[in-house]
């Protein structure tokens, strides 16, 4: 109806400290279409939507809405112009009902009193209106991960938001989930809104987008119409180059060099902080030279399953056998000086000390074996370091510098070193999302590690939210859906569409 | 290089910008009683690094204070905040008093001395223990229990004493047969009439083996990294518990042994109320003196200026100016950290 | 008739306890950690006692009391919320600030560093016995203290801000909920109705006195954590309190029981439970957490 944009963005720039998050970021979304903001992790995408809901003040550039410049508003003025964003990590108070965390910094009163009948009449109405059900009295604490998404976007809906920016909002989701999803921003685009998506799965972006803007490096590098462009043309983009689309990479063939598995789990049951059965009776054996790769929605189990492998979390009971012996009962010391080794999902809260130097990062998890009962031996330490910064190729070369000074990639790479470049190579080795926020080149590095470390006759057990990557590494897969492994297959007849109905757990009932 | 400089101007500028605003309140604290800041100032002086007694007093002051300045810091550096030092200063004079009291009176006094000492790492360790127990088992917040057992323990001391223990119409327990730790005042004679003691130098070595086991220890490593980033450390093999256990226990061991200063090297009995706050100052030692063992010592010579101070101007200006000063301290410091860390870093962003 | 009595010591000396803890469970459920109550005692009871002096009105050392708890309050709100300060260490400072603050001005005002001179009370008129103690306005306010927190977080729009400040302050500035600005109001409610609980310590010795609130604010903090949080519950332990401390006045001088062991109660409760059944998970999830 009219020309004016919805949202123009033109030459933001954004840096945190040394870290220039967005270099020049140009951004046009028209009235009412499904816009998908692509990139790779780190390449700037959530940034640049915090800097459009109020939540961050742009270094540089301008930002309209509607026609109207709103550079370097705060959140509330942009809740009040009708822009709304949901995170990928929820902001619900956990302790408060779904209504009352509705209507939180907008709240419905009688009087002096709150009115928490209103409130969830209201919700209960809007819930009618998009189709997101959820019950508007129940406390958000019980909420499965679905239902809190769905209160997120009921939260922004019922601010008046016109604007829904949406950062990541699959990963937690199963394949319905995201259908249900999907006609709710299909609703509310008929509606007259506008939605922005931020995603880096191409499928979802042919799937529900009217238009594509790629970012790559905090630079947008790219506009293009949904129709008529090819996945390959905007992985091309993301990457800056000609990529092969979670292409498997065919190694010799692999031939178990002992007759028993390396790593056998059995009939495991592990707790997690919310349920009593995250895992729940998991059994599976990995054999030395083979790479396991463990697929599925987030939120099924792998994460609970692999810190149960590593000893950080309680086995409720089954048994865990390295090499033939039971390491349930074990301490996290006692299955590293097995020979177990674990590349931790979230590297800065587990992986690194990051006040720590580079060189004592390199130690840990294998301090005693650098320690006199009085005394650590520096200049061990120090040489460690040196070989180790040296064999992977860790930037900057310094082992002094604080672990926290480096890049996403580099840091994973100090982890990479420290749990692989061993004088031996460990008999186990625990990879959750190896390559998460790392950059292409550190991908492939890592890649080439994992497959060394088992064509050396290590037993890999690999866990990807990345469904590219677990179907080119692994000689095969299994498929975890809540709490359980619903199937193997093998590595080669591992594809998209035959694990995407397994972790639906759509193919539950015929396999077991 | 750039990195030690900033990390020098980190340390140094607070307790700076905090000693200049606690200048300035002092001043118009003195002004309001009609008298001359320079006097007064000068007085305090005078009467703490002037001459061999107040200096003596100052000494004897600093050396409990660096004994629960570490008591605060080594918890700290394991994430955990130990308000207990009060309490565990009390358990380890008394436990120091009433080993010293039980040792036959033949007994040379350095093995007298090194008995109670023990007593008293031990008595303070077993206080701190608790909180260490409780929040290794059942998470509890270390800071209540810690407050908490504050009052249980002076309590329970108190009880004891006057139930049980103590020499006819007094508060405190009969003097110690053995183990009574020579004053300064016993070699030389400008000390004399100071409580000035050799614990002094026992805090200083504890203070250098704090540094040891912090900075060059495996025990040290795995401590820091737990109070830095728990999960990392877990993953490393850290047990958290166990670790938080040791630190509090450490850090009760500490206070105690700054229980050794009052009992074996100035009064020779236990008395109620002797620690008289001086474990709550612990916490702003190791504030000031940011948990690092140099730090510390710094500190609490600092703050026993300002203690001993007050007493020397008490006859012209109340001797609470000195808590009201050392409050603004910690204020001042406690305030300025974050900002002080924020303004350099931003500085050197812009050199950058 | 000795039970009356009885119950009627236990309900004035939980009077400053119920101040406090009502000070203290709003304080901490916005996620300031309330260890300053001890300090807004102690401004509570200097501000009236110096203002009744002067005026010989002991409405107006009321309203002094709650001025003096506000400004105290609001050092510790600039330097935890505006300067990011660390809470602990903070409020040691407040408290060590008001105990030697207290006993300066005593002696710069009324040259004694112990006390001050009488001060006519609040209910002076009203003798002792049954109506010198329920005709007692601050009495009935103290009963109220609670109840009106209760409302106030549970049942008004202010509450349930607070509240989500206390437990996941990122989600409310989400919603642009100003977070500093709520935890400034809750602090400064904390220190006025703390502030109360010392004025009412001061008019029931027609004094102030050096070390007059004996670490009070500490046993309103523990009735808070042994109250789970909850103004309700935080009531029933106030007067759990009250009645130990009756109990330990009682027994003085018995051989029964020692005092000292009496007086233990309050604290070794609360580390029961917290050891047990309180746990970690009943405190608000982002309580002393310092926000960027």
């Amino acid at each position: 109806m009219t020309a004016t944009a919805a949202i123009q963005l033109t030459g933001i720039a954004k840096a945190f400290g040394p870290v220039h998050a967005i270099r020049s970021a140009s951004l046009t979304i028209a009235q009412g279409e499904i816009h998908a903001l692509m990139g790779e992790n780190g390449a700037g995408k959530s940034t640049l939507m915090r800097v459009l809901a109020g939540m961050f003040t742009p270094d540089a550039g301008t930002a309209a809405v509607e026609g109207r410049d709103v550079t370097g508003w705060d959140t509330k003025a942009a809740i009040a112009a009708g822009v709304g964003m949901v995170h990928q990590h929820f902001m619900l108070v956990p302790t408060l009902t779904v209504a009352e965390n509705v209507m939180l910094g907008r709240e419905m009163t009688s009087g002096w009193s709150l009115d928490r009948a209103g409130a969830e009449a209201a919700v209960r109405a809007l819930c009618e209106r998009t189709g997101l059900v959820v019950d508007p009295a129940r406390l958000v604490a019980d909420l499965s991960v679905g239902e809190a998404q769905r209160v997120e976007i009921l939260k922004v809906l019922f601010r008046g938001a016109r604007i829904l920016i949406l950062d990541e909002p699959t990963a937690v989701l199963s394949p319905p989930e995201v259908q249900e999803l999907w006609r709710v921003l299909r609703t509310l685009r008929a509606n007259g809104g506008t939605v922005v998506l931020i995603t880096h799965k191409l499928d979802e972006v042919i799937d529900i987008s009217d238009t594509i803007t790629v970012m790559r490096a905090g630079e947008t590098v790219g506009r293009m119409s949904t129709a008529g462009t090819t996945p390959a043309d905007i992985a091309r983009a993301m990457v800056g180059r000609e990529v092969a689309l979670a292409k498997r990479v065919r190694s010799g063939v692999v031939t178990p060099t002992r007759a028993s598995p390396r790593l056998e789990v059995r009939d495991l049951c592990v707790g997690s902080n919310t349920r009593t059965h995250a895992v729940d009776r998991v059994s599976f054996a990995v054999q030395a030279g083979e790479i396991f790769g463990i697929a599925g929605v987030e939120g099924n189990g792998q994460t609970e399953l692999i810190e149960a492998l590593a000893g950080l979390r309680r086995c409720e009971s089954g048994s865990v056998q390295l090499d033939g012996q039971e390491l349930s009962g074990c301490t996290v010391s006692e299955r590293i000086d097995r020979g177990l080794a674990h590349i931790p999902e979230d590297r800065q809260e587990r992986g690194l000390v990051l006040d720590y130097s580079l060189a004592d990062n390199l130690i840990l998890g294998r301090q005693h074996r650098y320690a006199s009962t009085f005394a650590l031996d520096r200049v061990r330490v120090a040489s460690n370091a040196t070989t180790q910064i040296a064999a992977f190729d860790i930037r900057p070369p310094d082992g002094t510098l604080p672990a926290g000074a480096l890049s996403g990639g580099n840091q994973q790479k100090i982890v990479i070193a420290r749990e692989l470049g061993g004088a031996e190579w460990p008999a186990v080795i625990l990879a959750a999302q190896p390559t998460r926020g790392v950059d292409v080149g550190a991908i492939e590095f890592i890649h080439a590690r994992l497959r060394a470390a088992r064509d050396a006759g290590a037993a890999v057990v690999l866990v990807s939210a990345d469904l590219g990557e677990v179907i080119a590494l692994s000689t095969r897969v299994a498929v975890m859906y809540g709490g359980r492994i619903v199937t193997i297959v093998d590595g080669d007849a591992a594809t998209a569409a035959t694990l995407g109905s397994w972790m639906t757990g759509a193919a539950r009932a015929e396999g077991s | 290089m750039s990195d030690r400089a900033t990390r020098w101007d980190e340390a140094l500028l607070p307790p700076a910008i905090a000693l200049a605003i606690a200048m300035v309140v002092g001043d118009v604290l003195i002004l309001a009683f009609g008298q001359a800041p320079g006097h007064v100032f000068g007085m305090l002086l005078e009467g703490t690094w002037g001459n061999a007694y107040g200096f003596g007093q100052t000494l004897y002051k600093a050396t409990t204070l660096i004994c629960t300045g570490l008591a605060v810091a080594i918890p700290l550096r394991a994430g955990l905040f130990n308000i207990g030092a009060e309490s565990q200063l009390a358990a380890g004079g008394f436990a120091a008093g009433v080993a010293g009291i039980l040792l036959p009176a033949w007994l040379p006094w350095p093995i007298g001395a090194l008995v109670c000492v023990l007593a008293a790492a031990v008595g303070g360790g077993a206080i701190g223990a608790v909180p260490g127990a409780l929040k290794a088992r059942f998470g509890a917040s270390e800071v209540i229990v810690t407050i908490m057992l504050n009052f249980i323990v002076l309590a329970f001391l108190n009880w004891i004493v006057a139930a049980k223990l103590h020499a006819p119409d007094s508060l405190h327990t009969v003097e110690i047969a053995s183990g009574a730790v020579p004053r300064f005042a016993d070699v030389s004679s400008a000390f004399r009439g100071s409580a000035a003691n050799l614990t002094l130098a026992l805090a200083l070595s504890l203070a250098a083996a704090c540094w040891w086991y912090l900075f060059r220890t495996r025990g040290g490593y795995e401590l820091r990294a737990v109070g830095l980033q728990p999960g990392a450390a877990e993953n490393g093999g850290v047990v958290l518990g166990r670790t938080w256990f040791r630190a509090l226990v450490l850090g009760g061991a500490l206070a105690g042994v700054g229980g050794v200063n009052y009992v074996l090297g100035y009064k020779h009995y236990y008395e109620e109320g002797f620690g008289a706050g001086t474990g709550y100052m612990g916490i702003a030692v190791a504030l000031v003196g940011r948990n690092h063992p140099a730090g510390i010592i710094l500190a609490s010579l600092l703050f026993a200026t300002l203690s001993q101070g007050g007493l020397a101007v008490n006859a012209i200006v109340p001797k609470q100016m000195m808590e009201i000063l050392q409050a603004v301290v910690i204020l001042a410091v406690a305030v300025s950290v974050p900002e002080v860390q924020r303004l350099l870093r931003a500085s050197t962003k812009a050199a950058a | 008739m000795s039970a009356t009595v009885i119950l009627l010591q236990v309900l004035r000396i939980a009077v400053p306890y119920l101040f406090a803890a009502a000070g203290g469970v709003l304080s901490e459920r916005a996620g300031i950690i309330a260890l300053t109550l001890e300090g807004y005692l102690i401004a509570g009871g200097f501000g009236a006692a110096v203002a009744t002096h002067y005026t010989q009105s002991p409405w107006v050392g009321l309203v002094a009391a709650v001025a003096l708890g506000t400004v105290v309050a609001l050092l510790h709100a600039m330097a935890t919320i505006r300067y990011r300060a660390d809470q602990v260490v903070t409020a040691v400072a407040l408290n060590l600030l008001m105990a030697g603050g207290g006993a300066f001005f005593l002696r710069l005002m009324f040259d004694s560093s112990a006390n001050s001179p009488r001060i006519p009370a609040i209910g002076d008129g009203l003798g002792s016995g049954v109506m010198g103690t329920l005709g007692q306005p601050l009495l009935w306010l103290a009963f109220l203290a609670l109840p009106g927190v209760w409302w106030l977080l549970d049942r008004t729009a202010f509450g349930l801000r607070a509240r989500a400040c206390g437990e996941h302050p990122q989600a409310a500035t989400s919603l642009g909920v100003s977070v500093p600005r709520i935890r400034l109001t809750a602090v400064l409610l904390s220190g006025a109705i703390t502030a109360l609980g010392g004025a009412y310590l001061a008019f029931d010795q027609h004094k102030f006195t050096d070390g007059m609130t004996a670490g009070r604010g500490f046993i309103a903090l523990a009735a808070v954590i042994f109250g789970r949080w909850e103004a309700p519950r935080a009531l029933v332990a106030c007067l759990l309190f009250a009645a130990a401390e009756t109990l330990q006045i009682r027994l003085q001088g018995s051989t029964l029981l020692p005092s000292q062991f009496v007086e233990m109660i309050p604290y070794a409760l609360t580390i029961v439970a917290l050891a047990g059944f309180v746990g970690r998970s009943a405190a608000p999830a982002a309580l002393g957490r310092v926000e960027a």
